[in-house]
């Protein structure tokens, strides 16, 4: 699958958001009102802007972003559409959560609920992103038990990096979070690694013969056309196998990078920005391989053997 | 609405003859030129004398070669390609909107292009590459069985069925309801074992194709062996013949 440079800024921005959104409002859950006025601000304004970052970024492949409105209408039948729904559903509930945690309006007894629900539809948001991707039958890479746990990991893991990131920045202890987050990017890889065997060591067993019906001796004879068309600039995209491999041991060292960082940070807080960067990085490379790596059954008619 | 209708009164559909096919495109340029200034917006290519000239099309004709390990029945075939018209399709449940959509009363899959934004979902969610996005317009495009001559009474009714068949010169394409199991196109299906592609994907298409017809005389591979003389004065003279003509 051709890797659309919006729709992967879109996943990984609005990813980092929903997580630091997710663990702003978990950590007020536990710990209450804020003690910094700035910290709310600046980190609610960061989290609301990659999430609000992303979802601008998204429209920018559409054909007609000034339609993108009516993506809301049909949440009964399509994962994109709920995906739009729980967006803007979380906007109101993130907002007022940021108004109490802050102080600026004084609701205390508001501020555990508020910051669970925000916590909790920030994950619903990028669980539907992760099943936009999961649902596609077409697409074997994508059709994968772990493909939405992925997505939740990263969103966790990226959101946790800022987390501390802007801990440090404002000199505020992290609590629990610090431990959270080496502990998020080990299980993210873990889960990564997971997610790789099982497309590697799941049976690319379609073939032309069974997409044509023209039997297991079919070869392609002429292409319709003499340029690529749509379906094969968008679909025909595959990485080659040598390249996927070095760009999975980057993904890994990066994040073994990240957890040293992060592992620093304990002593020299100001660490876990450099360290949130690098997990920012290797969450584009990641879902770089995500698309490249997505082998679409169309290739069939397109002189690709199997699938 | 993406919600798929659960039946539909017909299942409007083509019926595609691989054996007949002679892959001639006739099929694929006179769909172009039909759906260029019919339904939807123009069907514009880019860069059209440019090095790499490419638009939708909404019929794609695919030749693949079926190489016979016996040496006896190797054979090309033009394949043609488009819409199947699915009954259960993911690419109208995927679409966000609600552009895409089933007809109950036909089974036409069809977009609006009023209210299609170009998030090209639906074309990742078809088997059958069926779909091709439109840059110009910004809406995806894809057969609509020519809804805009099966049902046009200012035209005979003799010419009310889609471009495609209209031009194939072979008769390799034929349309009609497949949900009627006494129609023609039913009945046709019956008789040569028409199939479904890829129907364990479960998107239960419509349109069938046939498959190419076992060959009748099919020739021995290497060249015949010359016959046996039967040691006649003429035969012993083509013999001198030959061996003067071979310079041995």
């Amino acid at each position: 699958m051709n890797p659309a440079y919006s729709v992967i800024f879109f996943t990984t921005a609005s990813g980092a958001g929903y997580g630091l959104l997710a663990l702003l409002g978990l950590t007020a859950a536990s710990l209450g009102q804020s003690a910094s006025l700035a910290f709310v601000i600046v980190s609610m304004i960061i989290a609301l802007g990659l999430i609000t970052a992303g979802l601008l970024s998204s429209t920018l492949h559409l054909g007609h972003p000034e339609r993108a409105w009516r993506a809301l209408s049909q949440w009964k039948t399509s994962w994109l559409s709920r995906e739009g729904v729980a967006a803007i559903i979380t906007y109101p509930f993130a907002l007022a959560f940021g108004v109490t945690w802050s102080g600026l309006y004084p609701a205390h007894h508001a501020i555990a609920p508020l910051g669970l629900i925000t916590a909790l539809l920030s994950f619903s948001t990028v669980f539907t992103t992760g099943k936009i991707y999961a649902s596609l039958k077409t697409i074997r890479a994508w059709h994968q038990p772990l493909t939405v746990p992925v997505y939740l990991f990263f969103a966790l893991a990226s959101g946790a990096s800022l987390f501390l990131a802007l801990s440090a920045f404002f000199m505020r202890d992290s609590g629990s979070v610090a431990t959270v987050t080496p502990l998020s990017l080990i299980a993210l890889a873990l889960l990564k690694y997971l997610y790789w065997r099982a497309i590697d060591r799941a049976p690319r067993d379609r073939t032309m013969g069974d997409a044509t019906g023209l039997g297991p001796n079919v070869r392609q004879w002429e292409v319709p056309h003499t340029t690529k068309n749509f379906v094969q600039r968008e679909m025909g995209f595959v990485v080659a196998r040598r390249h996927a491999k070095r760009l999975r041991g980057l993904f890994y060292i990066l994040l073994l990078v990240a957890v040293l960082l992060e592992l620093l940070a304990i002593t020299i807080p100001l660490v876990s920005i450099l360290a949130f960067c690098i997990v920012f990085i290797s969450a584009w490379v990641e879902r770089w391989l995500f698309f490249a790596q997505g082998e679409h059954i169309v290739t069939l008619f397109y002189g690709n053997a199997q699938a | 609405m993406t919600a798929l209708p659960q039946t539909t009164a017909k299942k409007l559909g083509l019926v595609i003859d691989l054996d007949t096919c002679v892959g001639c495109q006739a099929c694929a340029t006179s769909c172009k030129e039909w759906n260029t200034q019919g339904y939807s917006a123009p069907l514009a290519d880019e860069d059209t004398r440019g090095a790499d000239p490419h638009g939708p099309w909404l019929n794609r004709i695919h030749g693949y070669e079926i190489e016979d390990t016996n040496g006896k029945d190797s054979r090309v075939v033009h394949f043609p390609r488009s819409c199947l018209h699915c009954e259960t399709p993911a690419c109208v449940t995927v679409c966000p909107t609600g552009a895409s959509y089933k007809r109950a009363e036909d089974g036409i899959v069809l977009v609006n292009p009023d209210t299609c934004i170009g998030c090209k979902l639906c074309s990742w969610a078809c088997p059958y590459g069926a779909r091709e996005y439109d840059v110009q317009e910004g809406v995806m495009k894809k057969c609509t069985l020519c809804v805009d001559r099966i049902y046009n009474e200012n035209f005979e009714p003799e010419d009310r069925q889609p471009a495609c068949v209209k031009a194939c010169p072979t008769g390799a394409r034929h349309f009609g309801d497949l949900g009627d199991e006494n129609s023609a196109v039913s009945q046709l299906v019956k008789e040569r074992g028409g199939f479904d592609l890829l129907p364990e994907m479960g998107y239960k298409p419509t349109n069938k194709y046939l498959p190419p017809r076992a060959k009748r005389d099919t020739p021995q591979a290497g060249i015949e062996a010359l016959p046996k003389g039967d040691g006649s004065a003429m035969d012993r003279l083509f013999k001198l013949a030959d061996r003067l003509l071979s310079g041995n």
